[in-house]
């Protein structure tokens, strides 16, 4: 046989072989049952409304909240751990081991509650603003090291042809360094932020109130009101379209810069 | 800026170390205003780090500094003021890839000079022309071959007006048929009488512009002069090994 009738051959038993699973999962699902309690579209069409108003609005608006918080704690932190004076690497590692070794879930239990016993102190917002909180110094950890190895990744002769012109330390890391690292950490940050989108589902371990619910909060809840997993479908369909734009256009942003250069 | 009668650059006993070894082991040279001195030697005898330590991106180990009677190892000395006034050429052009070529030779200006939007881009204007390179102000240094990229480079420093000029291997980057362009630059610069100290291994311009050639090897001054001489009478045997690996 010739090598491309076999490597064509070969490519056609791999779509059989496909379909055929395909066909398979069809012919034995149990579709009725499926749908009875995962598509139910009278549940769907009663808790939609409610769920996007508040429960997505609610999923992005932490979201945006935790990425803005987190960015800043995470430039502080690479910034720190970079610096000539030991000390502040110290506390930067010290801070980002922490926290990117506990889990998050663990971190905003003990903002929420024992953060507030154990010295008394009310965070502003009540059990979300604890969380968010939570949700920033976790945020904060993982972008630190990712900021501080796009800093890295600038070349040294950028800071050097900078401070050469006489540009001061602090206007050569905001004006050149910065934001050629910005490009670098773009793909990484991507991913910090779908994550961070799926970690907003965390918050409910500090409490939340029917006004503050988030997606997977709303959908716990109304799976136990409606006695149907609808809810549960509805809620995995409104992550995708988050991320799944949200990838597509950060793909889009990243051609775009990578022709100007 | 005149200076009268101190020089533009004087080093004495330079020594610096990178851990336990030392690249520099006491450096004596004198640059006066307006003179061009080339320096040539072997790869790591430690050229760049003495054009380094002039404007103190390297921190020397110990010895004297003066840059048009400045001290610039004194503590209090303010190093952005003294570098904003010694222009600084890399071997690898070291252009700022996220801004355009009108940017890169502004930011400078408006940030260390203080100069306002237009009066800086008017500035950039006359020296992107008196490069070669004016039609290219839009474009981002990616677009840009490697000689023009330098001359941008060039450019960029002489728009902060500075007093003398530092070129580490400023055509060692380049494809062949691109250096004689940045060397023409530079070669009116040495004719407009500005102050340059020269890493090269350019021995045709050493010859024609410099005022004084410098040959460096393992961290000394071996012996230095007037580059006709050294280039056609080298004294030393180092120098004449050297000189017959180039030449
Ligand atoms: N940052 C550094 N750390 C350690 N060693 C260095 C560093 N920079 C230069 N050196 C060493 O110093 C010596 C002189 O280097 P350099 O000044 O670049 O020489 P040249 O420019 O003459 O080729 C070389 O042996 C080099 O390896
Ligand atoms: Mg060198």
């Amino acid at each position: 046989m010739r090598k491309t009738t076999k490597r064509r051959l070969g490519r056609g038993a791999l779509y059989l072989i496909f379909i055929a699973a395909v066909l398979l999962l069809i012919l034995l699902a149990d579709w009725a049952t499926l749908q009875e309690n995962f598509f139910q579209i009278d549940v769907a069409r009663e808790q939609l409304p409610e769920m996007i108003t508040v429960a997505a609005k609610n999923t992005v608006l932490f979201t945006l909240i935790a990425f803005a918080g987190g960015l800043l704690l995470g430039i502080l932190l690479a910034l720190m751990k970079l610096s000539p004076i030991p000390p502040y690497r110290w506390v930067a590692t010290g801070y980002i081991e922490l926290f990117r070794g506990l889990p998050a879930l663990l971190t905003i239990f003990g903002m929420a509650y024992a953060l507030p016993i154990a010295f008394q102190v009310n965070i502003p917002g009540g059990a979300v603003g604890a969380g968010l909180l939570a949700l920033i110094m976790v945020a904060g950890a993982y972008m630190a090291e990712v900021i501080r190895a796009g800093i890295q990744g600038v070349p040294k002769g950028q800071a050097e042809a900078a401070r050469s012109l006489g540009m001061p330390a602090g206007r050569t890391m905001v004006s050149i360094i910065l934001p050629q690292a910005f490009r670098i950490v773009i793909p990484p940050m991507t991913n910090e932020f779908v994550l961070l989108i799926k970690d907003t589902s965390l918050l409910f371990i500090a409490g939340s109130t029917l006004a503050t619910r988030e997606i997977t909060t709303f959908a716990r809840d109304s799976v136990v009101t409606s006695a149907n997993a609808t809810p549960l479908m509805m809620a995995a369909m409104l992550y995708l379209l988050i991320t799944v734009p949200l990838t597509r256009v950060v793909a889009i942003l990243e051609r775009r810069m990578a022709r100007s250069r | 800026m005149t200076t009268n009668g101190v020089p533009a650059i004087e080093v004495a006993d330079l020594h610096k170390s990178f851990g336990h070894v030392e690249v520099l082991k006491g450096i004596d040279l004198t640059v006066d205003t307006g003179q061009v001195v080339c320096v040539i030697g072997p790869s790591g005898s430690g050229k760049s780090t003495l054009l380094r330590c002039v404007n103190r991106l390297e921190e020397p180990t110990s010895g004297k500094i003066l840059v048009e009677g400045i001290d610039i190892l004194d503590p209090e000395v303010d190093l952005d003021r003294v570098r904003a006034r010694i222009g600084m050429v890399f071997q690898q052009f070291n252009l700022f890839p996220h801004l355009t070529v009108l940017r890169n030779l502004t930011i400078a200006q408006q940030r260390v000079l203080g100069r306002d939007k237009d009066e800086a881009a008017e500035v950039a204007r006359h020296n992107l022309d008196r490069v070669g390179v004016g039609e290219k102000i839009d474009a981002y240094p990616a677009h840009l071959s490697g000689g023009q990229q330098q001359r941008v480079a060039i450019a960029r420093s002489l728009s902060m007006n500075p007093d003398m000029m530092l070129f580490d291997e400023p055509t060692s980057a380049l494809d062949p048929e691109l250096v004689g362009d940045v060397l023409d630059v530079m070669r009116d610069l040495a004719h407009s009488g500005m102050t340059m100290m020269v890493v090269t291994h350019e021995m045709g311009f050493a010859r024609e512009v410099g005022d004084d050639l410098i040959f460096m090897d393992d961290g000394a001054v071996v012996e230095s002069g007037n580059p006709r001489d050294v280039l056609g009478e080298p004294q030393h045997e180092r120098t004449r090994a050297f000189l017959s690996k180039v030449l």
